[in-house]
């Protein structure tokens, strides 16, 4: 089985929430102040579907023997979700953002509502997430075992705290644009998650049928980078000229 | 206003030329030119130096992804890191020395001239009372339990825990968890203040997570976390091992075989230090196990050695392959192809000259050399019952005798292994197979390999010479002699005593 598919981050829906508001960057956690909702409508769209060419790898299997509350919430053996292939050769997990293009020094102010990182099952939920720099990041515990949290970053500040029992919540924000911030738990060395951290709303993360949506984007050519865990990465120009909605597929050679 | 403008000149002179200077000439042989941790040196360590770009480090008193304090990069330059390559300074550079380098290494990250980034050390008062105590110790080893130490460390606390072989640094590179026994060797010191600080802190850039929002979660109180240091400081000894160069065989009535028999409790016990196998090749860099702990007694006819040494994996075992295949990738081999991880066993080797020697001159330390062999007791984790002994004329040279060797048990329990020789006192084979006599110092080595760190060959952990004597049973006249000595004095005191007396009497009477 390929796992199930979490590609639909809550931090997505609110790609359409932006705002040329200034941005306090340096606050570790969200201002407080709500974002200004931006009509979606006035922007273009950007959507696409992701796909690959060739043979997917394995996942490989997981032995959560050692962690029998986390075992007993799979049927099946469960499955490390490196590669999460949909109908078509579809492809989930998939980073999709504007690399270049936004004018400079255009601020947006982070959502107050936060991403929500769950590890449900000794596996991380959603297994790849976009956050705006500033923007809440909550981790969960939803499993009875210990996690502890990892982020490994270069232009962010690392951390790694505890989770030690279910129901367990940190909250932690990004201070800087980084694309990916790595998130491992070292006691169960298979749980990897990955976070783009944005300055602007503008990414997505591939649904399980590979498609993607990138909103509200102002009038302009951008350079749209298309980022996946094993595959490397692609990127694609697309101009965009008032409320249009143009298409830009991207399509991978698997390895 | 001129000391003013003086000052400030100072503190902006606190820069980093001088600095660079003495990095240059002291650290960069490990650190790199660019504080990368790439310096000509780092291939031959585990862990690597560390890398100043990324201003991640282990050893705070701030918060987990905070920038330490100043006080806290000089503390690691101080003292240095135990357990690690690094080197305490504080008596080897002068105070403005160590505060230049301390300014120059800053310099490799940009998180510290960020002014948003202001480390802020961690608050907490004293240890509570007691925590040597029998009640302390279970509050402590229960959260032990439910904060998930376990995992990493192991039930007993020898690092050997399920997770030990998945373990790496946020470079990929292998790292083991802490052998909690070993508190001499933790990074960041070994008092219950030091491990409390950790628990608060986490290490940074490694697998140890901090656990200080656990209070803030209320999870745990602040002196339930207390109770987990102060019950992970006792597994430790009081005072760090002290090597003595003489391992005394005391005489036994009969010979403890089983490495658990109860004989062994009431015996002393040696520590000795290893370290990698750096002279030939292939050379050894990374070895796992840090020293060995020796007891020996002895019969009339036969002795009995116990080594203990701690080793977090029973191998051959192939969960370790993976981290093999790190430590082979971390260190810079001396072969030209490099080495694919195998299961290899666990090995012990106790060496002896062939013979007693009569003077000081005693063979090479290192398995000896073709003209003057070394005897040799040859342990192995595939075959724990059957050592073998034979003769090395040199590192890559043994040559197993027939017969005549030791006999072992082993034991293997949650990351030590514990294995007794036996063998009698006399030899058949007096050319090649030492015979043990009493009252003499015999020289004495140690080597071991942890097959799960990819040790095998000359690849392992040495010692150098140390003695072993067999405590000779004290004769009988010993305790006469005295005793005899002292009834005859006074009797001959009291024979002149009497004489004198008599005198006097006799003179009296005339």
């Amino acid at each position: 089985m390929t796992g199930r598919i979490f590609s639909v981050v809550g931090g997505m829906f609110l790609l359409t929430v932006c705002s040329k508001g200034s941005q306090s960057s340096a606050a570790p956690a969200a201002p407080p102040a709500p974002a200004a909702v931006e009509n979606a409508a006035a922007g273009g769209t950007i959507t696409g579907t992701i796909k690959f060419t060739g043979v997917a790898p394995k996942n490989p299997p997981i032995d959560m023997s050692e962690e029998a509350a986390c075992k007993a919430k799979y049927k099946t053996t469960p499955t490390e979700e490196n590669v999460v292939a949909g109908p078509a050769n579809a492809l989930a997990n998939v980073f999709v953002y504007v690399k270049a293009g936004v004018p400079a020094g255009q601020t947006f102010t982070a959502p107050t509502t936060a991403v929500v990182l769950d590890q449900d099952g000794c596996r991380y939920h959603p297994h790849v997430l976009g956050i705006m720099v500033g923007q809440p990041l909550e981790i969960l515990n939803t499993d009875p075992v210990l996690h502890n949290i990892k982020a490994i970053a270069k232009a962010n500040r690392p951390f790694n705290v505890s989770q030690p029992s279910a129901g367990m919540k940190t909250t932690r924000a990004f201070t800087a644009p980084e694309v990916m911030v790595n998130l491992e738990c070292n006691v169960h060395g298979w749980m990897h998650a990955y976070a783009g951290v944005r300055p602007d709303p503008f990414f997505a993360v591939s649904a399980a049928n590979g498609s993607f949506t990138i909103s509200g984007l102002p009038p302009g050519t951008y350079t749209i980078e298309a980022w996946h865990e094993k595959f490397g990465t692609q990127t694609a120009t697309v101009t965009i000229a008032g409320t249009e909605s143009k298409t830009q597929n991207f399509t991978f050679a698997a390895r | 206003m001129i000391h003013a403008l003086l000052l400030l000149t100072l503190v902006a002179t606190q820069d980093t030329t001088a600095g660079k200077q003495i990095y240059t000439k002291w650290c960069a042989g490990c650190h790199g030119d660019n504080g990368a941790g790439d310096g000509p040196a780092a291939k031959h360590m585990i862990p690597p130096p560390r890398d100043f770009t990324g201003a991640v480090y282990q050893i705070r008193s701030t918060p987990s992804s905070q920038l330490p304090t100043d006080a806290d990069l000089l503390r690691s330059i101080d003292e240095g890191l135990f357990g690690t390559a690094m080197p305490g300074w504080k008596s080897r550079l002068s105070d403005r020395q160590r505060r230049d380098v301390l300014a120059y290494i800053k310099t490799f990250s940009t998180f510290f001239a960020d002014t948003t980034q202001r480390p802020q050390p961690i608050k907490f008062g004293n240890a509570p009372g007691g925590g040597s105590g029998a009640e302390a110790l279970k509050v402590g080893r229960q959260f032990y339990d439910s904060i998930g130490c376990r995992k990493c460390h192991g039930d007993l606390g020898r690092g050997d825990g399920p997770s030990a072989p998945t373990l790496k640094d946020d470079a990929q590179h292998p790292i083991f968890a802490a052998n909690l026994h070993e508190n001499w060797r933790f990074n960041g010191g070994g008092t219950v203040e030091d491990i409390y600080r950790r628990l608060r802190t986490g290490l940074d850039g490694t697998p140890m997570p901090s656990f200080g929002d656990l209070i803030e979660n209320k999870f745990l109180t602040d002196e339930q976390l207390w109770r987990v240091a102060q019950y992970v400081r006792s597994l430790s000894p009081k005072d760090a091992p002290v090597v003595r160069d003489v391992v005394h065989a005391p005489l036994t009535k009969s010979l403890p075989h089983a490495p658990d028999d109860s004989t062994w409790t009431a015996v002393a016990v040696y520590w000795f230090p290893l370290v990698g196998q750096i002279i030939h090749k292939a050379r050894w860099f990374s070895p796992a196990v840090t020293g060995v702990w020796v007891k020996a007694v002895h019969t009339a006819d036969s002795i009995a050695l116990r080594v203990v040494w701690d080793d977090r994996s029973q191998s051959p075992d192939t969960s370790w392959l993976a981290h093999v295949g790190r430590v082979f990738a971390t260190l810079q081999s001396d072969d030209s192809t490099p080495e694919q991880p195998a299961p290899w066993p666990d090995q012990l080797i106790v060496q002896f000259p062939v013979s007693i020697p009569t003077g000081m001159e005693r063979p090479y330390f290192l398995m000896g050399s073709s003209g003057a062999p070394v005897y040799q007791w040859r342990w192995s984790s595939i075959a724990r019952t059957a050592p073998v002994a034979g003769l090395a004329r040199g590192i890559d040279r043994f040559e197993p005798l027939s017969s005549g060797g030791p006999a072992a048990q082993a034991v293997y329990d949650h990351g030590q292994w514990r294995v007794v020789f036996t063998r009698a006192l006399a030899s058949t084979d007096t050319a090649s197979q030492l015979p043990f006599r009493t009252g003499r110092a015999i020289p004495v080595a140690f080597f071991a390999s942890d097959g799960s760190n990819g040790e095998h060959g000359s690849r392992m952990a040495v010692s150098t010479w140390y003695f072993l004597a067999l405590d000779e049973p004290v004769p009988a006249r010993v305790f006469i002699s005295p005793v005899l000595a002292m009834v005859l004095t006074l009797g001959l005191g009291m024979l002149v005593v009497w004489r004198a007396q008599q005198k006097t009497s006799y003179r009296r009477q005339q």
